[in-house]
């Protein structure tokens, strides 16, 4: 047990004095496995169910705020009547979700029809898994986050396309082929607005990313390359989660409802889950990269006000941040309608990409001469 | 000359990348009886080339009911009440239709406060209806807030309505000789706080809806109707107006009290979607303008000019009259041979025409581009179907 206490002592140590250690949970394992191999297995059985509790809190937390929150927009409470305004009413869905008769098109290819949402959610955990929330709560730190993140994105767009094309559904179908060349597309934005960030951390690990923001977020240590950044990864990424204004793959007033027309009970639930679980990863990714992740906000030579602020727990920081993000998606959901699809794709290939080159070739120069605020820590 | 109808089973496919660059299968698609952007009952057969729009086949008849038949077999006063489920958010002005032609039948005078309360409550009925349009239209197009923005302000004209009428839908308000009953002692200070209300709400769509970069991206340009289509599709309404006829009843044979009010006809200039859709906005603003005019001039008199218990006999002849309502031009056109009940009871409605000219329109654009298309019609369907 003496790995546990040395961690409770590096987290309470953490939270008073500010001196944060970033070591993931499978490090932890990695290293106790030589001699404590039960030990290593406890820290991973643990990492999981931590993982399982925090995608369904996270899953119900978002659809009770999005409810709350597009009730409010729109004049009316939201969910108030199971429990305290409402509280209960996503654990009444689930419920109802849950007992719900699982539906098959009779012909449907139902092996993938089945697989799809199973792919969906697995994308989103897999996700979930390298988000740094705190310096001492992170699944796992893969070396090359900024590739897993992107790469483990696109087994997303495999169960959207999976599951449109084998319900055997042509409005499923057109949803599904929406979706495969809008998240295609938009990726290519994303990941280009990722790799600046690389540029200047130059590391694609996600804690040494937030460790590298220490002196400032990268969003106003890169002139104008690391904002341009920023909403293009915030565009791209809107359009990666299908959300408004690039819901086209459900686009429920035209194509009844997308690629999940087909779709009922829990397997349904899966997609919901997922997408509400992408919102979270993306607004978390971007952060992290952009905003520093769990680091406090903090201003170079006003040392009272920077004290205040590292006296916030890095965990508060990180929610703030991610939650401010998930506040705007949803704003953005509430307020925008729905492009074109050939407007969507125009937008991408003729608007964000060109931005995006035309951005990494301005970062890249800032970088060779060394022209952005503060240096990098080495 | 003869006619060539097409019937569904005539309906093939040619061959892929028979009209294409690409080696494309075109095929065919049910856009409802069932489906959200249809608001009803409506299907609509689509030719489709991945998303592009090759032809629209509108297929009616999911909610006949047999109105006008039924309508031979009632009194003429029973008749209002079946009229009320043809367009139900024009209801009073479907009501007012079949009133004015049976007083002009029968020969049944009308005193100016009816004719007041008539205005006021068809204008009112005009600002109930575009309101739930303007929402819709924003849910269309993908932007659920508006709906409910315009619900909201929907409902305050329906309150209004409730407390004089009793009903919020189907108004069975105004008949031969008058009016189920007088207006409630409230009616004139809640309609004021609702056009004071309304006002600045009316901007407010301006600013959410009408100033958007996607709503215009989506609605300019796209599905234009010229004057001549128009006119040969006998659209009516602000559809027709979008396309720059400055067609409208109320201004060309001023029924009611239109004749004493001051109002613009809006028009639009391309007839394009964007047009349709501002064409309405402008509307409501005339309309407020209207029942400001009248709202404080409503003259004392009775709300009835006859006996309900007496029945009406019109005698023998052929009656038709007009009017305008939310979504065009509402014509009844009645055949009497002098007995209580109508030997012939015909509707000409405004929906049938304004969702045929859908099947020139929307040719050649996307599926999204249809949907905005069709909801910029503005279309009802049970007004379709009768």
């Amino acid at each position: 047990m003496t790995a546990f206490s040395s961690f409770l002592f590096n987290y309470l140590n953490g939270v008073t004095a500010n001196v944060y250690e970033p070591v993931s949970v499978a490090t932890r394992a990695a290293e106790v496995w030589a001699h404590e191999p039960w030990l290593a297995i406890g820290w991973l059985a643990l990492g999981m169910a931590v993982m399982l509790g925090f995608l369904v809190v996270i899953g119900m937390g978002l659809i009770y705020g999005e409810r709350k929150i597009a009730g409010h927009f729109q004049c009316r409470l939201g969910p108030m009547r199971v429990g305290w305004h409402g509280l209960l009413q996503v654990i009444a869905d689930t419920l109802k979700l849950l007992v719900k008769e699982d539906v098959v098109p009779a012909k449907a290819d139902k092996v993938l029809h089945v697989l799809a949402p199973v792919l969906a959610i697995m994308a989103t955990l897999l996700a979930l898994a390298i988000v740094p929330a705190t310096p001492w709560f992170q699944l796992i730190d893969v070396n090359i986050g900024v590739i897993y993140v992107t790469a483990v994105g696109s087994i997303g767009v495999l169960g959207v396309l999976i599951g449109g094309w084998s319900s055997n559904n042509k409005w499923s179908l057109l949803g599904a082929m929406r979706a495969g060349a809008q998240i295609i597309s938009y990726e290519v934005s994303a990941t280009l607005a990722l790799l600046i960030i690389v540029l200047f951390a130059g590391s694609l690990q996600l804690s040494t990313i937030v460790e590298s923001q220490a002196d400032g977020w990268w969003i106003w240590r890169s002139h104008l390359a690391g904002i341009v950044a920023f909403f293009t990864f915030l565009i791209a990424s809107t359009a990666e989660l299908n959300r408004t204004p690039f819901d086209l793959p459900e686009g429920e007033s035209e194509l009844t409802a997308g690629f999940h027309t087909e779709y009922s009970g829990m397997r349904f639930a899966f997609f919901f889950l997922a997408e509400f679980i992408n919102m979270f990863v993306a607004s978390a990714i971007a952060a992290t990269l952009f905003l520093g992740g769990w680091m406090p906000f903090q201003i170079a030579g006003l040392d009272g006000f920077n004290a205040v602020m590292q006296a916030i727990p890095p965990g508060v920081w990180f929610a703030v941040k991610t939650g401010g993000l998930i506040f705007l998606l949803m704003w953005f959901r509430w307020t925008f309608p729905r492009l074109r699809i050939d407007q969507l794709m125009g937008l991408e290939w003729k608007f964000l990409l060109p931005v995006g080159f035309v951005n990494l070739l301005f970062a890249a120069v800032l970088i060779l001469m060394g022209w952005y605020f503060a240096p990098i820590p080495a | 000359m003869s006619v060539k109808v097409k019937t569904l089973d005539d309906l093939t496919l040619p061959p892929p990348g028979a009209d294409s660059p690409l080696s494309t299968q075109e095929y065919f698609i049910n856009m409802g009886p069932q489906h959200p952007a249809t608001h009803g009952v409506l299907r609509l057969l689509l030719r489709l080339d991945g998303e592009n729009v090759r032809e629209v086949i509108p297929v009616l008849g999911y909610i006949h009911r047999g109105i006008e038949k039924i309508g031979e077999n009632s009194s003429y006063r029973q008749t209002i009440h079946l009229v009320d489920r043809l367009d139900y958010l024009s209801a009073l002005m479907n009501n007012w239709v079949v009133s004015m032609v049976v007083e002009r039948a029968a020969g049944i005078e009308t005193n100016d406060r009816i004719e007041y309360i008539r205005t006021i409550m068809a204008e009112l009925q005009r600002l109930q209806s575009h309101t739930l349009w303007w929402g819709v239209i924003g849910m269309d197009l993908g932007a659920f807030t508006p709906f409910l923005y315009g619900f909201r302000d929907r409902e305050y004209a329906t309150d209004i309505f409730e407390e004089t009428i009793g009903a919020r839908l189907t108004m069975n308000y105004i008949q031969p000789g008058g009016l189920m009953n007088d207006i409630h002692p409230n009616f004139v200070k809640r309609t004021k706080e609702f056009l004071e209300y309304l006002k600045p709400k009316i901007d407010e769509y301006d600013e959410l809806v009408s100033g958007n970069a996607i709503i215009q991206k989506r609605l300019v340009n796209i599905g234009i109707l010229s004057a001549e289509d128009a006119i040969s599709f006998g659209t009516t309404g602000p559809v027709l107006r979008a396309s720059g006829v400055p067609y409208d009843l109320r201004k060309i044979e001023p029924y009611g009290v239109y004749g004493k009010v001051e109002f613009d006809v809006a028009v639009g200039q391309a007839g394009d979607s964007w047009d349709r859709y501002i064409v309405r906005v402008m509307e409501m603003r005339e309309s407020v303008k209207i029942i400001e005019q009248l709202i404080d001039n409503i003259p004392e008199g009775d709300y009835m000019t006859v006996k309900v218990a007496k029945a009406i006999k019109p005698p023998e002849g052929r009656y038709y009259g007009h009017l305008e309502t939310a979504r065009g031009v509402i014509g009844c056109f009645i055949v009497s041979d002098g007995k209580d009940k109508p030997y012939r009871f015909h509707l000409r409605t405004p929906n049938f025409n304004n969702l045929w000219c859908l099947t020139k329109i929307a040719k050649g654009w996307k599926i999204a581009d249809l949907v905005a298309i069709a909801s910029s019609l503005d279309i009802v369907i049970p007004d379709i179907d009768r």
